[in-house]
């Protein structure tokens, strides 16, 4: 093939120094690169006001394709379920009938419980829900794990508090701008939670991988054997996130760290449900630690 | 006028529209992680790198040398890496690659497939050290990133060519 057409200027002095000086603008772009990258690595939330404001410009586009995403992805489901309803029907009324007892024990159950703690005058903190929003996209190109939530400081959410769905844990807020904000979803390499075993409450860290695995790993003790199946839910320590989330379950028996999987898929999910910081007050120091740069 | 065999001679031999294209057509590759999809690991080629590179082999003299700058501004704001990243990285590529332009003269695709290789390794591979810990477990799935990406590139190099147009129309 022919040699490609270069920037070669020819003769012309003036073709030349614009050439140079087009070098010189691409050097120091390329310094003023740097200038950021620096800034953002010592100070991470200095561009979230920039970063934010974009966002506010390209989510209304992100949840207009996800809106159809999910539309389409319901045809099948929709046609299906047109057909089957009948035989659905009649296995539900089965289970309603077969669950009744179970419910009405866990009715009891429940009344005793709260009974109990007034009777014991515990205290519950409870971490009120602050809106329900959709996931809309995601840094899919990028080794950092962030989704962008459809909801902002307009609907009453904060940087620090935590994300979560029916299923478990999603992550936590890092970044709001006035309709949108960045999760730090705990599938991140630089997310950490602390959970504990739920059979017997050994406390434990769940710090993201970054492949999409969690890596579980012991707090305190040593020689901790980790079970295939073992489940883990969120601990309350730290502040940001309640206690009794679902986070993670083991994927095969290790000692001391093992992999987990995530209970939540933030892919599958249908509604992120935003809550308040377990203790607000926690949340405000902690967010800007993991705050994207 | 069109009857003529002569018709378009002597006309500039490029087409116009790439100018205001080119740019266009890579924040919308940028924007490519807008895809509803919430990826647990990174799984989505760097679309706005690959168009660059295209538009930069497919047409040498058509983006400035300090176009990267600006268009890595913009790829920063929503691909989730540090801001300043694809600043820095997409300008150092494109100007090795205006070097290497200047040493080989007689080209064909596959050198051009092989500098394209070489920025995207060096921009996501770059992009991976300042972005995560270096103890994330990313290496394998930015390894599969990085090959998925050059596998594509051919695609995107024919897309940027019908981009062009038919050279000569005005």
């Amino acid at each position: 093939m022919a040699p490609p057409r270069n920037r070669r200027p020819g003769f012309s002095r003036r073709a030349q120094y614009g050439l140079f000086i087009s070098y010189v603008i691409a050097a120091g772009g390329a310094l003023v690169g740097v200038v950021l990258l620096l800034l953002s690595t010592f100070h991470p939330p200095a561009f979230a006001a920039v970063r934010g404001t974009f966002s506010e410009l390209v989510t209304p586009v992100a949840s207009g394709l996800d809106w159809t995403r999910r539309g389409l992805s319901g045809i099948p489901a929709g046609i299906g379920s047109y057909f089957g309803v009948r035989s659905e029907n009649a296995a539900l009324r089965a289970e309603v009938e077969a669950n009744r007892k179970l419910v009405e024990e866990a009715r009891i159950a429940a009344y005793d419980n709260k009974r109990l703690r007034a009777l014991l005058k515990l205290r519950d903190r409870i971490a009120a829900p602050v809106v329900t929003a959709r996931l809309v996209y995601s840094t899919g190109s990028s080794t950092r794990r962030f989704a962008t939530l459809n909801a902002g400081s307009w609907q009453g959410v904060r940087a620090g508090q935590p994300v979560s769905s029916a299923d478990g844990l999603i992550g936590r807020l890092v970044e709001v701008s006035p309709n949108t904000a960045r999760v730090l979803l705990i599938l991140d390499p630089e997310s950490v939670v602390p959970v504990r075993r739920v059979r017997d409450g050994l406390p434990a860290i769940a710090a993201g991988r970054g492949d999409g695995l969690i890596e579980i790993r012991s707090a305190g003790a040593a020689q901790i054997l980790f079970d295939q199946g073992d489940a883990f839910v969120t601990s309350g320590t730290g502040g940001i996130f309640p206690p009794n989330i679902p986070v993670a379950r083991v994927r095969a028996r290790a000692r001391d760290t093992a992999e987990g999987v995530i209970f939540a898929s933030p892919d599958t999910l249908d509604y992120a449900v935003v809550q308040q910081a377990y203790f607000p007050e926690a949340g405000a120091v902690r967010a800007p630690e993991a705050a994207p740069r | 006028m069109s009857g003529s065999p002569y018709a378009g001679l002597g006309k500039v031999d490029i087409s116009t529209r790439a100018r205001w294209l080119a740019p266009l057509s890579i924040i919308i590759g940028s924007l490519t992680v807008l895809v509803p999809f919430k990826a647990s690991f990174p799984i989505l080629p760097p679309l706005g790198l690959m168009m660059l590179l295209a538009w930069r082999l497919h047409r040498p003299d058509l983006l400035k040398p300090w176009a990267p700058v600006l268009l890595g501004f913009a790829d920063d704001l929503v691909s989730g890496q540090p801001m300043g990243s694809s600043m820095l990285f997409w300008t150092v590529s494109f100007i090795a690659i205006d070097v290497l332009d200047t040493r080989i003269v007689w080209r064909d695709f596959l050198q051009d497939w092989l500098l394209a290789a070489g920025a995207i390794s060096l921009c996501l591979i770059g992009g991976r050290l300042v972005a995560a810990p270096l103890g994330a477990h990313v290496d394998t799935v930015l390894l599969v990133q990085v090959l998925v990406s050059i596998a594509l590139f051919p695609v995107l190099s024919r897309l940027v060519a019908r981009l062009d147009g038919k050279r000569g129309v005005q």
